[in-house]
């Protein structure tokens, strides 16, 4: 988004007013043409009202209104509507009272609640530590040159665009208590029993009274998915990032002795900050407030071990009808996000 | 030139072997949708068949998703909600794009940011109020909620696309347009759009395939099998309490995988330019 237009509102423009004969208008594009509201020239409507919208600032807004209306109505409202119905104790079909903080205050002694915010945290942290390091080095190697180059980064990218539900229903079967294919290869090539993905437990966190976190093979299953799924986003846009980068300033590097460590510690990885930060943010949002993988994985299952805030949100909202429990769960997204959504922000604005 | 054997092992160590390892490991997924919906029932429950490959390839698991289940009419459902969510979507972000990229009035940036954040609001912070007012417009259940709402996320990623889009065009074409005597909107729509097209047709195509996938909204606002979207159908359908039919399942992600796969294939190089566009302009 450009910020050097200078920016100018319509209502500066009526000093400009001054008569004008109809005709004439075309050529003053560049200035307002208001000409038509004296009463010299008295255009018919259709006429006024197409003069009206060839003025630069009117149109610019009438032809924002589509656009705008629809993201009120569809996501502004709905916003604040759910702040308040967060705030109620609504359900399906029963309009619900205001109760003020009462959900808030009663997630937070609610032990699913607290190990989806401990799963929430993990899957974000965890799956952004694989895929930023492994998107890096899968588009340096689609940068590399070898046979077939088109046809595999289009394969590559086959995860990120494939619906998500579907492909993750590949994975479902790919872990199979009975026939899973990933154990299947683990036995017979390395001789190693695998795990059962989707139910065995790990790790507990727990004080003497109760259980803080529980790592579990189900929560690093959920992980490597959406690690699979989201790596190849890293790649294609670290790519493209690196194809703006002008090949001149390797080659000068490379006479002044730079091996290729430092031209990518010096030169890529530089130049590729915008990019990186950008694909950070809009990962790091995606995956905080995932639905999909878990699921279709789990269900938030077993035993409620592997929820994220969404996935616990339509559990609590929809199959058991409490909508205010609900909104206030996804509400509780809303300062990470928010946080994260500054904290990128502020870095983009800091190299402008 | 002769190669060295050094060199050579080198590149196979450091580009084709890894090359072929990402490759690998990113398909196999898909590689196990197709093995197995090609496989027979006695085959697919076999433990001691070797799992990757088909003895004997049969189509009854795509006979069976075609006749005993509906998924026909789910293609054409989420076809329906695809193509017409994005032809909203498509004008009204080109009219708020070019609004934001070549006019100059007040507040113009403000809303460019404000539209940029509606893009980073996550439809799992929005479904539950979203059910609400579906159903308050009186849409609930059916295919016309999705369609209202699925603009909601394709407005603001393509207002952003096309804003690069139609900055890259000279300003002087349009001038010299406006001195001959058009107004605004011929401007508009005799010079600028067209030559936007490369850039609408990549922001169409993205749209469609972010409207094919959509699945939360499609779970939560539909409840009739008979309307429901391909990833919604396929999951809730076919899946009926604790039996998997794992032949039509994967044979369904399969087809439903398909449309968006081939959209794709022809627009990858477009995809990088147009992500390089919209994010590093930003």
């Amino acid at each position: 988004m450009s910020t050097e237009e200078t920016e100018q509102g319509c209502e500066g423009e009526k000093s400009n007013l001054h008569p004008r004969s109809y005709s004439q208008r075309a050529i003053t594009y560049d200035k307002p043409t208001a000409a038509i509201f004296t009463a010299a020239a008295r255009p018919s409507l259709l006429a006024r009202v197409n003069d009206w919208l060839n003025n630069e600032c009117v149109l610019g807004y009438v032809l924002l209104v589509p656009a705008l209306a629809l993201l009120l109505i569809f996501v502004a409202y709905p916003f604040f509507f759910g702040t308040y119905i967060s705030l109620t104790d609504a359900r399906i079909g029963k309009p619900g009272h205001f109760i003020g903080l009462q959900n808030f205050i009663d997630l937070w002694s609610d032990p699913i609640f607290r190990q989806t915010v401990g799963n929430s945290f993990f899957y974000t942290i965890v799956t952004t530590i694989f895929k930023l390091p492994l998107g890096m080095l899968m588009a340096i190697l689609l940068n590399q040159v070898f046979p077939l180059k088109r046809l595999v980064r289009a394969a590559v990218l086959l995860p990120w665009i494939i619906p998500t539900v579907l492909s993750t229903l590949a994975w479902l079967w790919m872990f199979d208590s009975t026939y899973s294919v990933i154990n299947r290869i683990l036995k017979d090539v390395l001789n190693v029993q695998g795990p059962i993905w989707l139910s065995d437990s790990l790790y507990t966190l727990r004080t003497t009274d109760m259980t803080i976190f529980r790592l579990t093979w189900p929560m690093i299953s959920i992980s490597m998915v959406n690690i699979w799924r989201g790596a190849p986003f890293y790649a294609i846009s670290f790519l493209a990032g690196m194809q703006t980068i002008p090949q001149e300033l390797y080659e000068a590097a490379v006479v002044d002795g730079a091996g290729a460590w430092q031209r990518f510690w010096r030169i890529t990885l530089p130049l590729l900050r915008h990019v990186i930060i950008i694909v950070l943010l809009l990962s790091i949002i995606l995956t905080l407030a995932d639905f999909q993988i878990v699921y279709i994985l789990t269900r938030g299952g077993p035993t409620n071990s592997t929820h994220l805030f969404a996935t616990y949100a339509f559990q609590v909202a929809v199959p058991s009808t409490d909508l205010g429990m609900g909104a206030a769960i996804s509400m509780y997204m809303f300062p990470v996000l928010a946080i994260v959504v500054f904290l990128t922000l502020v870095s983009l604005r800091r190299e402008d | 030139m002769r190669v060295k054997p050094r060199a050579v092992v080198m590149r196979f160590a450091t580009t084709y072997i890894p090359v072929f390892a990402m490759t690998a490991i990113t398909l196999f997924p898909f590689y196990w949708m197709v093995v197995t919906s090609f496989k027979a029932d006695n085959e697919l429950y076999n433990i001691k068949a070797n799992p990757l490959v088909v003895l004997a390839p049969v189509f009854t698991q795509y006979q069976r998703l075609f006749n005993d289940t509906l998924f026909p009419r789910w293609i054409t459902n989420t076809l329906l909600v695809s193509l017409a969510s994005t032809a909203i979507s498509l004008a009204f972000s080109t009219l708020a794009g070019y609004s934001l990229a070549r006019l100059r009035y007040r507040g113009a940036t403000t809303i460019g940011w404000a539209i940029f954040i509606t893009y980073l609001v996550p439809p799992t912070l929005l479904f539950i109020p979203l059910l609400g007012v579906v159903s308050s417009l009186g849409l609930a259940n059916s295919l016309l909620s999705l369609i209202l709402v699925y603009p909601t996320f394709l407005i603001p990623f393509g207002t952003w696309m096309l804003i690069g889009y139609f900055k890259s065009i000279p300003q002087e074409l349009e001038e010299s347009a406006l001195v001959d005597g058009a107004t605004r909107f011929q401007a508009m729509f005799r010079i600028v759009i067209p030559l936007a097209l490369p850039g609408l047709l990549s922001v169409g195509i993205f749209s469609f395939t972010l409207s094919w996938n959509e699945f939360i909204y499609a779970l939560v606002f539909l409840q009739d099998a008979t309307i429901k979207t391909v990833p919604v159908g396929v999951t809730s359908e076919l899946i009926r309490g604790d039996s998997f039919f794992w032949g039509e399942l994967m044979a369904g992600a399969l087809l439903g995988s398909v449309p968006v796969a081939v959209m794709y294939s022809f627009l990858v190089e477009y995809f990088v330019a147009g992500l390089t566009a919209g994010a590093v302009k930003g």
